[in-house]
């Protein structure tokens, strides 16, 4: 299993982010909206750092009890006719799917959106026995068609603009309109239509599952979960083994919380929970449910310092507010979680080794801890992922463990650093130009490639503080 | 009352001037200044990269250069900020918890103690010009002071205070990411230049020295005429 979208460097996946002028400015712009509309609706509330608190309150406890309540959960969802599959791999989860689409000769399953499956390869497994995959989310939708990865974990097609769309519509759907989103919208309603209308299967998400009940609940704006869960007679939903909360009570708060910081709305047009298969004397609902709670990897952070990532309720809002995420676009990130929370869980799902350059990828700011609605402290799980990496895994590299070594010297005895204080100006004497570095040496080279440095004084504080103390011992005279 | 100064290492070897006018500013309100000299750097290059250990070290010699100081008052919301972190860091640690603790509880940043400590909103300070001010990240998110800046600089006679664009955004420094990520970096510091460009203001003032090293190396490689200044600097100047 990898969550890996590309076969390119960091680097070089960072340079076609910086280059893409057109995805920066969807970004951008994109960020501002969510932004605004985040900060709207917490004004608004009044005590949004109460609810926060609360949010977290509730993941924690859901998180230090989760045996009991995916125990109940399980429990109440085969009491209303569904099956539970628990799926310790990533491949345990596929090949019970696909066991489902051969079982039921599936020709063609309908999906809406959801990370899990990304992260797990969903579609590839149920194309490779077979299946016609199809994306009923508009954004996963216009991807698929592309064969592009997802750049951002709510709006995945963030990185498009009206133009590519109306280009992919054309190309690969005989598209003939303009690039107007009403047009392109109605143009894939109609297509996707007589996809729900012709599927085998459905197979849904999940954003949260109520344990109190076996509810599944999905927070949509096009109403596609719910055709997805409504048409065909066999549903099948993955969700992360983290998604579950006790009662209806903390899913209020926590979707809640939710739309609030994904989109800056109140609600989203559809907030639906579907309660296991169509029971005698009932008129809806599927004939056959499966819900497959997906681990790969989520145990082994359980009890760990790591743990408050799985309290994450997948809002995006620390994306939408990372200015690094701003410059680079969510592709750079090389993982199908990309910004703030992908740099803290790709590592812990996929391993240090496959994206090391993540805990990296951020300049500590903390914009991303501070808008968290479940208070997950992002910037200082990096900061973990650093320590682990550099003292556990050995991973740094041997001239910064040097410089390390050395600055623990220097920065541990003031005679050490008085004279590595005094030395820094005589050391940068060759680069320096009217006070300026222009073009510097060893790490001061990476900066001067598009930025100045600053010379070190010809005098240190502490110098000129000595100095002014011989020269005026009474300075600090009544004022 | 007594204050000592916390220089931090980059105003100690690049900006000097900053600490002459912390120094002069606390003074003017009647504090007794003194400059521990056993002091070095709060640890924050090493701990932010993950090297715990060496981090330790640096923050011991802290917390031993300051242990008799009343007030602890610095010009960097950062490296404040990186102290006030200290009791979390050795909350299992019996020998320093408690020291790191009250060094901790002592510490300020300069506008912070000013405002909230001395209770001065008007420093009684005259600056003329067009002025945009970068609340630092680490000023604003982990030591949060956000206001007390902006009362001070509203209470400067001549000032003309200009509102920075999207202002919380990170002007890309992040210490050792501003090497090892230098293309993003310099990204984030253009963008934040743009955004100085947009207020047409004559000075870019912070409370950091690193972000203003940041913006203004950008800003100077891109010809601009903008200065930038440390708070300290506005607050400490007179006709």
């Amino acid at each position: 299993m990898t969550l890996k979208i590309s076969d390119l460097s960091y680097e070089e996946r960072v340079q076609e982010g910086i280059e893409n002028d057109f995805m920066r400015q969807a970004v951008a712009s994109a960020q501002g909206r969510f932004r605004s509309g985040r900060e709207t609706r917490a004004e608004e509330i009044g005590n949004w750092e109460d609810w926060r608190a609360l949010g977290e309150e509730i993941r924690r406890h859901t998180l230090n009890n989760l045996d009991y309540y995916l125990e109940q959960l399980s429990d109440e969802v085969s009491k209303r006719g569904g099956h539970v599959f628990f799926a310790e791999k990533a491949e345990d989860a596929n090949a019970y799917i696909q066991d489902i689409v051969k079982k039921k000769k599936a020709k063609k399953v309908v999906k809406s959106k959801s990370m899990v499956t990304e992260e797990i390869g969903l579609n590839q497994a149920l194309e490779e026995v077979g299946a016609d995959v199809v994306e009923s989310d508009l954004g996963e939708w216009i991807l698929q068609l592309d064969d592009d990865p997802p750049s951002h974990i709510v709006t995945p097609a963030l990185h498009k603009n009206k133009e590519q769309i109306r280009e992919t519509f054309a190309k690969k759907r005989g598209y003939t309109k303009s690039e107007k989103p009403e047009e392109l919208a109605l143009f894939a309603r109609e297509q996707l239509r007589e996809e729900f209308l012709s599927c085998d299967i459905g197979i849904t998400g999940c954003n949260f599952a109520v344990a109190e009940s076996g509810a599944i609940t999905f927070v949509t704006n096009e109403g596609n979960a719910r055709m997805v869960t409504t048409i065909p007679d066999t549903q099948i939903t993955v969700m992360g083994m983290e998604r579950i909360v006790p009662t209806w009570e903390e899913l209020d708060i926590l979707v809640s919380l939710l739309t609030r910081a994904a989109v800056g709305q109140k609600i989203t047009s559809y907030v639906t929970a579907i309660t296991g298969t169509r029971l005698a004397g009932e008129t809806d609902g599927p004939e056959e449910f499966h819900l497959v709670i997906v681990d790969n990897g989520r145990s082994k952070i359980l009890g760990t310092e790591f743990q408050s990532t799985l309290h994450c309720i997948r809002c995006a809002a620390c994306i939408n507010v990372c200015p690094v995420y701003r410059h680079i676009g969510g592709h750079a990130y090389n993982s199908i979680y990309p910004g703030p929370i992908g740099a803290v869980l790709s590592p812990l799902l996929d391993g240090y080794e496959s994206h090391q350059e993540l805990p990296y990828a951020s300049t500590l700011c903390g914009a991303c801890t501070e808008v968290c609605p479940v208070k997950i402290p992002l910037h200082e799980l990096l900061i973990l992922h650093r320590k682990k990496m550099v003292e556990e895994e050995k991973m740094s590299p041997k001239l910064e463990q040097l410089a390390m070594k050395g600055y623990a010297k220097w920065a541990s005895n003031a005679a050490a650093y008085k004279m590595g204080a005094a030395l820094a100006r005589p050391a940068l004497k060759p680069w320096i130009r009217q006070e300026t570095i222009k073009k510097g040496p060893g790490p001061l080279k990476e900066w001067t490639v598009n930025r100045d440095f600053p010379a070190p004084a010809k005098e240190t504080f502490r110098a000129w503080f000595k100095k002014r103390n011989k020269e005026a011992p009474h300075h600090d005279e009544d004022l | 009352m007594k204050v000592s100064l916390f220089i931090t290492c980059m105003c100690d070897i690049f900006s000097p001037h900053v600490g002459k006018h912390t120094v002069e500013l606390l003074e003017r309100f009647g504090c007794e200044v003194d400059f521990p000299s056993q002091q070095t750097c709060c640890g924050q290059p090493a701990f932010n990269s993950g090297y715990l250990t060496e981090s330790k070290v640096a923050m011991k010699q802290m917390m031993r250069a300051f242990k008799d100081a009343e007030y602890v008052v610095g010009p960097s919301g950062s490296c404040v900020g990186m102290i006030r972190e200290y009791p979390k860091i050795f909350a299992h640690d019996p020998e320093w918890r408690e020291e790191a603790e009250k060094l901790a509880s002592k510490s300020y940043e300069i506008t912070q103690f000013l405002v909230n400590v001395l209770g001065v909103k008007d420093v009684g300070s005259t600056f003329e010009g067009k002025v945009t001010y970068h609340p630092s990240c680490h000023m604003t998110r982990i030591l949060g002071v956000k206001n007390e800046p902006i009362t001070l600089l509203k209470h400067i006679k001549g000032i003309e205070l200009k509102e920075l664009p999207i202002k919380e955004d990170c002007c890309g420094f992040g210490g050792t990411f501003a090497v090892k990520n230098s293309v993003i970096s310099s990204e984030m510091a253009s963008e934040k230049s743009e955004h100085v460009s947009e207020t047409e203001a004559e000075y870019l003032v912070g409370g950091d020295m690193a972000c203003l090293m940041n913006i203004g190396g950008r800003m100077q490689r891109e010809g601009k005429k903008v200065k930038t200044l440390h708070i300290t600097e506005i607050l400490n100047h007179r006709e």
